[in-house]
């Protein structure tokens, strides 16, 4: 009897072990099949929506009043020297910074503080990145409601969540490796660019990426900054201006607008067809996004291979 | 081993970076700013003005391709803000310059404020369609409606009114639309009330319009382009000032009656206009008045009735050659 008892209470324990274990794995399957449908659902609506709109018209035409002749083409050229200038600015920064935290620097309170500071500046929302960019670049500077304004300012933004990626990449290095190198008489420098930084680059790019991913779809920081909406020009330097240093500076100082601000543009535009142009333009640069995540998966594979 | 150490660490990590970055601002300062052959117009500002504004550009590119004119829209207030630090020429406003606006300009220099009106706009009171106890509103019945601690239930705005509580939608605050009803609804009739925030605000007049085509006790405010397009399927309220029901329309609000009707603006410097033929400003303007009554029907609004037009050609008539 007593026996029996027993046997019933440790049955019971083991039923509701492998009871919660089901129901945890239908929830966690429930959160990713929500997830996705939601992403598939928006996806779907977009392109339902977009794709009609889209032709070479709609990329090499300038905005209009006619939802049927506005285009995407000065939006797409200020992302994509936007995008330039954020990059060659944040990424050396942004990674010499995380190396020197991690491989360099004293570990000292002052540290404890910064390190803090900068988990809470990659938290901060970017309307604020845009008022600060709006009084050093563009008023404090100088700059004007330029290219280079709107690209330090997304610099400014994605900088520290930069540096805590790749710092999180730099520390998963074993330290092993650079004990090994140090060991052997290398220098500090000699340990991390060859033994550190190679481990770390597929952490640190995909990290890289996801930044550059928030910069490529922001708006309010650069609406802040003076981005406009109608222009009827292309942003940036041309073709020609490369050989010209000058005139690629020039280049860099002209007025933009971008992408997510042609789609805010749009999609609060009283005439409904405007609505389809917005469609397309979230397919552009859901593209360009596709295309960058793809360029940094390729650079990842070739670093894991050497 | 540390000394050794400390003497081997390189000190210059992100060098190249730093002086990339330095120089490339270094540059950024000193180089001059490539506009087109005739020059660049930035205007910024409302975004009730900037379908307008765009849509004049656009028709002006057309015409004066050696021209950049770029336009956006921040908000009225945003709008001056950048004006009045000289990032602007011409400033889009759904509402007359505030006293604090034209200070803050003066200090920067800048007290050769011109305005010009370009159109008319009517601003439009809706009601979801379903709701068939409010036709017509008086002035001080809006303002019971969103005054701070004003009603929350229909019936306390009016007895024959539904026992229903009110839900609100109106636009940001950084919007002409927005200081325009509060001016006009909530301090001209009481001085010391204030605009209630407990509702749904949005600086988009599209998620305005949907908030109140979805919501049986709402009621909202915007513009009367977007009340033609996004907000067809809502009712408009009529508005009584005293002298009986007027219900927004073009007629309504070019022959003034309709009670809500405002100018929309936009503004310059009479400095940019003295610079003709150097500056592209006073061209622009001037396209600007001369096609206005054509592209403000276009894109939704109602043009100037001609002796108002006229008024406004002949404040940049002394600028013409």
């Amino acid at each position: 009897m007593a026996n029996q008892s027993i046997r019933l209470r440790a049955g019971g324990a083991v039923a509701r072990r492998q009871l919660v274990s089901r129901a945890s794995r239908y929830f966690f399957l429930g959160a990713t099949v929500l997830g996705v449908s939601i992403l598939l659902f928006l996806g779907y609506e977009t392109i339902v929506t977009g794709a009609s709109r889209l032709s070479l018209d709609f990329l090499t035409n300038y905005p209009s009043r006619f939802a049927e002749k506005a285009g995407l083409r000065p939006a797409m050229f200020g992302t994509f020297w936007l995008m330039l200038i954020t990059i060659f600015t944040s990424i050396p920064i942004a990674i010499g910074t995380a190396i020197w935290i991690e491989e360099f620097a004293p570990r000292n309170r002052l540290m404890t503080i910064v390190k803090i500071n900068l988990a809470n500046l990659a938290g901060v929302p970017s309307i604020i990145y845009g008022i600060l960019g709006l009084t050093i670049f563009v008023r404090f500077a100088g700059m004007d409601r330029s290219l280079l304004a709107g690209g330090f300012t997304l610099a400014l933004m994605i900088i520290p969540m930069t540096v805590i990626a790749s710092q999180e990449a730099i520390r998963q290095v074993p330290p092993s490796l650079r004990d090994g190198a140090l060991a052997l008489g290398a220098t500090r420098w000699q340990a991390v660019r060859y033994n550190v930084l190679p481990n770390a680059i597929p952490g640190i790019m995909t990290g890289t990426i996801l930044s550059i991913s928030r910069a490529i779809g922001e708006t309010a920081a650069l609406l802040m900054i003076g981005g406009f909406t109608f222009i009827r020009f292309d942003p940036g330097p041309n073709l020609v201006d490369f050989a010209d240093p000058a005139a690629f500076l020039a280049g860099l100082n002209e007025s933009f607008t971008v992408i997510p601000i042609q789609i805010y543009a749009w999609s609060i535009d009283s005439r409904r067809e405007f609505q389809a142009n917005a469609a397309a333009a979230i397919i552009v640069l859901m593209v360009g996004v596709m295309a960058l995540n793809l360029l940094a998966a390729v650079i990842r594979e070739r670093f894991r291979r050497n | 081993m540390r000394e050794v150490e400390r003497l081997l660490r390189p000190s210059r990590v992100s060098a190249p970076a730093v002086v990339l970055l330095l120089a490339l601002a270094a540059l950024a300062a000193v180089a001059c700013d490539d506009s087109g052959e005739g020059g660049e117009i930035d205007i910024d500002g409302s975004s009730t003005v900037y379908p307008i504004t765009a849509a004049v550009a656009e028709e002006f590119d057309a015409v004066a391709g050696d021209v950049r004119v770029n336009v956006g829209f921040s908000g009225t207030g945003g709008g001056f803000e950048a004006f009045c630090a000289g990032e602007t020429q011409i400033s889009d406003a759904s509402r007359p310059i505030r006293q604090d606006e034209i200070d803050a300009c003066a200090q920067n220099g800048i007290d050769d404020i011109l305005e010009i009106e370009v159109a008319l706009d009517a601003l439009t009171v809706m009601v979801h369609p379903d709701n068939d106890f409010v036709d017509c509103l008086t002035i001080e019945q809006l303002h019971e409606i969103f005054r701070t601690d004003g009603a929350d239930n229909w019936s306390e705005v009016d007895a024959n009114f539904s026992d229903r509580s009110i839900a609100l939608y109106f636009p940001g605050t950084d919007s002409g639309t927005f200081d325009y009803f509060v001016e006009t609804i909530i301090k001209d009739v009481d001085e010391a009330a204030f605009h209630r925030g407990d509702g749904t605000a949005s600086e988009d007049d599209n998620v305005l319009a949907q908030g109140i085509g979805g919501d049986n006790d709402s009621i909202g405010y915007f513009g009367f382009a977007y009340f033609q397009d996004a907000g067809q399927s809502l009712k408009a309220v009529s508005i009584d000032a005293g002298e009986g029901c007027i219900a927004p329309s073009f007629e309504s609000a070019l022959d003034g009656s309709y009670p809500l009707s405002r100018p929309l603006f936009i503004y310059t410097r009479e400095l940019f206009l003295a610079e003709h033929p150097e500056n592209p400003v006073l061209r622009f303007v001037e396209f600007y008045l001369d096609n206005a009554t054509v592209l403000v029907a276009e894109v939704g609004y109602v043009s100037l009735p001609a002796d108002i037009l006229q008024a406004q050609k002949d404040k940049i008539a002394p600028f013409l050659p």
